[in-house]
């Protein structure tokens, strides 16, 4: 018995210490593909497609410009004229995209888990890993060549949470919040913001395991729009949100897992990020496990979703850890990375893919097959943008499958609820401290 | 002190109900006094409203299990019940209300369980609108509640977390009044009480600051039948009750803010 005890704990131990926390990059488009930011680790990487060169970020380059852990969260304003990151450190940094000169840097208790812009650009909202959602507001630009100083003030909370995502609805009236309890949390968004956020308009459940990611599909017909999210019980759901009414579940672990014979162990597919493109007619889909991504169609009048086809990366195993797409253009931005890598040479991994002709609502019938990889020579602005993107062109083969691995076991210890065996749980209480001396 | 077996109700020989009356004995359901609401649960928690099994809970008035033959939703939510002393007087004064307890210590609530099972046996036509369910009301309550289900919500003598670091422990916070305030319907009552000055002191700022509630006027106060409850009916308040303690209320109606 006390044999089986200690290599319980000694498994317990090993294993921890063997997964050290890394983060999936991620990835940002301007609205109208001005620029592409992606963040790997504490390093931001900025691209300017319009005129084709690398962005030096906060022009004096002076280091406190930079953030020193970790970035979990980017994001461009829905009009490109600011741009958020945040992460570890525990700084919220504001960007004016012209200068890429930090204006405001926003201290916070926690660590920061999402960012949202509102769409005037007035306000700057970020979620902690506590649950707690916290408001910034903005006055007019500020000159300075420092940044200035900002307190965030609490908006909303989920009760001690992990906020997976933040998202405004299309109209500016609602905050919806997702976390990892399996919960969507749709909020009136307050005209004095700093008052706090009481009214909630409705939750959506539904969900079974966390939610990672929301995003917003609406067109001219539905310009309200509807909620669209997804989840690690790998699902997308369609929801009413002003209601919570779940409108149509979209099983995409059977579809993937049908591509993947020969997914390993009782792999299930958690839904990691998903992007729609303008028009609310697509969703692509990014899935743990799945090289390439995952295109379904939503029909706003049925209000269903489908699954219209799977796109295959599999010559370099590509699973994408973050997506975006611009108001204007005709690309879904990808990209694949982790930080701190500690088994390989190179710290970190970034690799970029880009995909077009995502706009084929009409006349598909016979074009299916329009949507096209791009080489890396096709993407905007071309192996250029790549290399500071990615940091290097060339990208050794066998790191693709490392960071895809270090990915799924940190968000599943970030996010999953640990299952204990009955056992397991006796042996954990009998090192609880208020019971000891008592036996 | 060891008491794994799950005790039997209805069985004539179980030791766990006391023999002259039937219901069960509480010294066989010790439990500690707090548990951590901050912890990752591992019981089961309905995905949404529409889940929850009210035949499980009411089966006089939900006699077939997957039937809406009944229209009726649970109105009231006791939230940290305790040994459901307060449930047990409401069931009578509210024949036709449907009520839940919610707790978040196993042991507790399956005294509760045991307690209301006794009751509905001895007295044929009572206690069937009353019901208990293991869970953390901090985190699961839209899961239960739909938006205006609740008319009355209920938090006695809730755990006091004096410790500053641990006020975000408590069931009354300002950022917990938002989802109250969602499952309440306008005009809903929020009743508080305790005997610790300072959680008083507290439960009441939150709430008076709160845009959606307002405190009731003392003449309400005094024509609610249930205030008079509140200090009474529960074990607790009548541990505080026969200590000569001081209690510290807080009542609060729902309200739709004025634009």
């Amino acid at each position: 018995m006390e044999d089986d005890d200690s290599t319980i704990a000694s498994e317990a131990n090993n294993k921890e210490s063997m997964e050290v926390e890394v983060a999936p990059a991620l990835i940002s488009v301007h609205p109208a593909q001005d620029s592409v930011a992606v963040a790997v680790g504490s390093e931001l990487r900025v691209f300017n497609l319009r005129e084709g060169c690398p962005v030096t970020l906060g022009a004096d380059s002076n280091e406190a410009c930079h953030h020193k852990e970790s970035i979990r969260a980017i994001r461009y304003g829905a009009k490109g004229k600011l741009f958020v990151s945040a992460g570890d450190d525990k700084v919220v940094k504001i960007w004016a995209t012209d200068s890429w000169r930090c204006i405001y840097s926003v201290p916070t208790e926690k660590k920061v888990s999402a960012v949202a812009i509102s769409d005037n650009g007035q306000f700057v909202c970020y979620a902690d890993k506590f649950g707690v959602v916290w408001v910034v507001e903005l006055d007019e630009l500020n000159e300075n060549q420092t940044p200035v100083q900002k307190k965030g003030s609490p908006l909303l909370a989920h009760y001690c949470s992990i906020i997976t995502s933040l998202e405004f609805s299309p109209d500016g009236q609602f905050i919806v919040t997702a976390d990892r309890d399996f919960k969507i949390r749709v909020s009136m968004f307050p005209k004095k913001p700093i008052d706090g956020a009481h009214e909630i308009q409705s939750y959506c459940l539904g969900h079974t395991e966390f939610v990672s990611s929301l995003a917003f599909i609406y067109n001219q017909e539905f310009p309200q729009g509807y909620l669209v999210s997804g989840s690690g019980d790998s699902t997308v759901r369609l929801w009413d949100f002003t209601s919570g009414l779940l409108l149509h579940t979209c099983e995409v672990g059977s579809e993937v897992g049908e591509q993947q014979t020969n997914g390993t162990e009782n792999n299930h597919f958690a839904v990691t990020d998903l992007c729609a493109t303008p028009d609310g007619s697509s969703i692509f889909v990014a899935v743990q496990g799945l090289p390439g991504i995952l295109v379904l169609s939503a029909n706003l009048s049925t209000k269903t979703l489908s699954v219209k086809k799977l796109v295959s990366i599999t010559e370099e195993d590509f699973i994408p850890t973050s997506l975006s797409t611009s108001l204007t253009s005709d690309f879904l931005w990808m990209v694949m990375g982790v930080s701190n890598l500690t088994t390989r040479d190179s710290s970190s991994l970034a690799r970029v893919r880009v995909i077009t002709n995502l706009n084929k609502s009409k006349e598909e019938k016979e074009e299916d097959d329009k949507i096209k990889i791009l080489e890396d020579k096709q993407v905007p602005c071309g192996e250029k943008a790549l290399e500071k993107l990615q940091g290097s062109l060339c990208i050794d083969k066998d790191v693709f499958s490392a960071a895809s691995e270090a990915v799924k076991t940190s968000m599943r210890n970030l996010l999953i609820k640990k299952q204990y065996s009955t056992e397991k749980r006796e042996f954990r209480k009998r090192g609880r401290n208020d019971k000891k001396g008592k036996r | 002190m060891q008491l794994d077996e799950k005790p039997q109700s209805g069985d004539e020989s179980n030791p766990y109900l006391s023999k002259s009356t039937r219901l069960p004995r509480k010294r066989f359901y010790r439990a500690r006094a707090h548990s951590n609401p901050l912890s990752d649960s591992h019981f089961p928690v309905p995905i949404s409203p529409h889940h929850v099994n009210h035949s499980l809970h009411y089966p006089h008035f939900f006699p077939n299990s997957n039937s809406d033959s009944d229209s009726r939703k649970i109105e009231f939510a006791d939230i940290g019940c305790g040994f459901g002393g307060l449930l047990i007087s409401l069931a009578t004064l509210f024949p036709n209300t449907l009520m839940i307890g919610m707790e978040l210590r196993d042991k507790v609530t399956e005294y509760v369980k045991e307690r209301i099972l006794a009751l509905r046996i001895s007295n044929p036509t009572q206690y069937q609108n009353v019901s208990v369910v293991r869970t953390n009301s901090m985190k699961y309550i839209p899961n239960y509640f739909q938006k205006s289900q609740l008319s009355k919500m209920f938090f006695l003598f809730p755990d006091p977390h004096f410790k500053e670091k641990n006020h975000r422990r408590r069931v009354i916070s300002p950022f917990l009044l938002d989802e109250y305030a969602y499952v309440i319907k306008d005009g809903g009552i929020i009743y508080t009480i305790t005997d610790v000055e300072e959680l008083g002191e507290w439960m009441k700022s939150c709430l008076e600051n709160h845009p959606l509630f307002e405190g009731l006027s003392d003449e309400e106060l005094e024509a609610d039948p249930v205030v008079k409850l509140l200090s009474c009916a529960t074990e607790e308040g009548q541990k505080v009750e026969r200590n000569g303690g001081q209690t510290f209320r807080a009542v609060y109606r729902r309200i739709v803010p004025t634009v």
